[in-house]
């Protein structure tokens, strides 16, 4: 670990200062980089940036509300083997075969430093990330059915997401590297239009940001827009040729950033009455 | 320092131990705040804190103790005042501005003491003493590459200047966050047990029967995990529960979005329920309490949501309900007794703060439903913990 190459960005993701120095910390100190924030502040989309960076391979583990721990680093096929050894098919007595790798195992056994994504953490079971402290912690597990011990040869770098994190056990909190993505401010935002949307027009991209962050300031709308859905918008925006001027008056294509039915209503009927 | 620093964040309720000090430790070892105090800012925060809401108390706990270490609080009150009120910058030439160039941090701090010590009036727009609008570096309003600003509004963001702010204020644990928060928090009522459709292949019993089966396999299914939770909601509306609006209806969508619930009721009354109460939020549309209770049994959890602020006479008096039509023959305390002894699983949720909670119709309901807790996220979790411990909660 003599030199470590820094993480600044890509082309297609900008890094404030302060995320890319929490990304070099959780890459030097070899812990895991734990990032909530607003959903479409882009915390999935780090990994991606942080893997191009380093030219690492990505493997991602995106957790569902049944994930387990344990799909993390290996799954025995107990069924598929019992049906080769019913029907003859395939060798029976290497359990090697019906071992199958989950993106940790898989990044564990890799030659190359990779980049681990633990997808929104938070949507698996209250215990999941106590399943998964001392995998994290030495970088290794067993698998029973064959006795083998499976060591990182290079410890990957593992970043996970979590969008309610108050979930997250103590003892596992304590072991990562914590950082907040709070929603970019405007200039930042203009940045990051940059580079979605290089060739729109600055008038366009000025009018849209005002009117977006208009609509973020109304207690109204309670799913606030993201910075996905004002990409989005630009984009229905430029593709439409709608002119800039047309949004001092009105929302067009209104749906693209607000999603619920209710924050549409709420919208058309600004200031709201109170129930009696 | 770095021991004092951290045993200060543990003062302001941060849980940190000895592996966050060794990683901030390690962190400092391999040059990551590189002797800036804004990257150790941000480098102490990504090890000390657990989530955002932690990140109001570093601040404050950050300002407080690096505060005290640059000597400002040395200030006198007087230099403090004439700095408010100062006079406006003035332009400079580029060779002015060149000459000021170049002063080290150690070199401005020692003759900023030694100024301090010498200077006995107010000062503004020169260059040497401490005063407003001038070159001199210290004061402020005025320039100087490298200066001290005492008092006054800043342009450089400096790690102080950014914990000072405190831009987290609002995601502190005690204040109400969002529909979320609320969902995960419920999300601890669920009650789990497998019903229904056999979709999960059952390792366990396969083997089982595959050896009874002597070696011929046989796939057992299982119907999988699921949550069988019940919960009601009441809610108060209408009336002083008018500024509780928000609050109320990000419980409500929580509750309302969760698709754990084997079963969701949502049931609505005015200041306390009587003997119907209503399914819709205009109170409209009547459920009499007595099928709701034979509908709902004991296994319900029950959650009334409401400030119990009104006139003590609507509990304590026949006939005593602000709504005329409700026309109670039994006081509405009664009614509240009944509820809390139906639902042995029952909680209150009182969207006011508790320093508010000694008005007489409040400390009534008290009486009879003990278990009130303030409707924020650490009241609904503190509600959610009692209900768990209750001996009656499902295993």
């Amino acid at each position: 670990m003599t030199q470590t190459p820094t993480f600044q960005g890509t082309s297609h993701y900008i890094a404030s200062a302060e995320l890319r120095e929490i990304v070099n910390v959780a890459c030097d100190l070899q812990r895991p980089l734990l990032i909530r924030g607003e959903p479409g502040t882009g915390k999935t989309v780090l990994a991606r940036a942080v893997a191009d960076s380093f030219g690492l391979p990505l493997l991602t583990w995106h957790v569902k509300s049944s994930s387990k721990a344990q799909d993390g680093l290996y799954v025995y096929d107990t069924v598929q083997r019992l049906n080769d050894s019913r029907f003859g098919t395939g060798d029976v007595h290497d359990i090697q075969r019906y071992i199958k790798y989950g993106p940790l195992g898989k990044a564990f056994r890799s030659e190359q430093r990779t980049v681990v994504l633990i997808d929104e953490i938070d949507k698996a079971d209250i215990e999941f990330p106590n399943d998964l402290l001392h995998e994290l912690d030495a970088m290794s597990f067993m698998v029973f059915e064959t006795g083998e011990t499976i060591t990182a040869r290079q410890r990957p770098v593992i970043i996970i997401t979590s969008n309610a994190e108050k979930e997250l056990p103590d003892a596992f909190l304590r072991r990562c590297v914590f950082h907040y993505i709070s929603f970019p401010e405007p200039d930042e935002m203009r940045e990051i239009l940059k580079v979605h949307h290089p060739e729109a027009e600055q008038k366009l991209v000025q009018q849209c940001l005002q009117r977006f962050y208009w609509l973020r300031e109304q207690p109204e709308v309670r799913k606030k827009p993201s910075t996905s859905e004002l990409v989005d918008w630009i984009g229905a925006l430029r593709r439409a040729g709608v002119d800039p001027k047309i949004l001092e008056q009105e929302f067009p294509f209104l749906g693209v950033l607000l999603k619920k039915e209710s924050d549409l209503q709420a919208l058309r009927r600004v200031p709201r009455k109170p129930y009696r | 320092m770095l021991i004092d620093f951290l045993y200060h964040l543990r003062s302001h309720g941060l849980s940190l131990s000895g592996k966050e000090w060794l990683t901030l430790l390690t962190a400092l070892e391999r040059g990551h705040a590189a002797c800036s105090l804004s990257r150790f800012y941000y480098l102490a925060r990504a090890i000390c804190c657990r989530n955002e809401l932690d990140f109001d108390a570093y601040d404050r706990s950050f300002s407080e103790f690096f505060e005290g270490l640059s000597g400002a609080e040395a200030i006198d009150s007087s230099f403090e005042h004439w700095l408010q009120n100062a006079l406006p910058q003035r332009l400079l030439s580029e060779a002015e501005r060149a000459a000021l160039e170049g002063l080290d941090l150690d070199e401005v701090k020692r003759m900023f003491e030694e100024r301090m010590t010498q200077q006995k009036e107010r000062h503004d727009g020169g260059s040497h003493w401490i005063g407003t609008g001038g070159t001199s570096p210290f004061g402020h309003g005025g320039y100087h590459p490298s200066g001290i600003r005492v008092g006054g509004e800043g342009q450089q963001h400096s790690a102080l200047q950014v914990a000072s702010k405190r831009l987290f204020r609002n995601m502190r644990r005690d204040i109400t966050i969002d529909t979320r928060q609320f969902g995960l928090a419920l999300r601890k009522l669920r009650q789990w047990g497998r019903e229904g459709l056999a979709s999960e292949l059952d390792l366990e019993a396969s083997i089982a029967a595959t050896a009874q089966q002597a070696g011929d396999i046989q796939l057992v299914f299982r119907p999988e995990r699921r949550n069988h939770l019940k919960l009601l909601l009441m809610m108060d509306v209408g009336g002083s529960m008018t500024y509780h609006t928000q609050v109320c209806e990000q419980l409500f969508s929580a509750a309302h979005q969760s698709v754990h619930f084997k079963e969701f009721r949502h049931l609505y009354f005015h200041n306390c329920p009587y003997d119907f109460v209503f399914s819709d939020m205009a109170q409209q549309e009547r459920v009499w309490t007595k099928d709701l209770f034979a509908q709902c049994d004991a296994s319900w959890i029950l959650i009334v949501v409401g400030d119990a602020a009104m006139n003590p006479y609507e509990l304590t008096h026949p006939g005593g309900a602000i709504d005329y039509f409700q026309r109670n023959e039994e006081p509405g305390l009664l009614w509240v007794d009944r509820f809390r002894k139906h639902f042995p699983l029952s909680v209150w949720l009182n969207p006011e703060p508790s320093a508010y909670w000694q008005r007489p119709s409040n400390q009534l309901i008290r009486k009879v439903f003990p278990d009130m807790f303030p409707l924020s996220l650490e009241g609904l979790e503190q509600a959610i913990d009692r209900l768990r411990a209750s001996p009656h909660a499902a295993r």
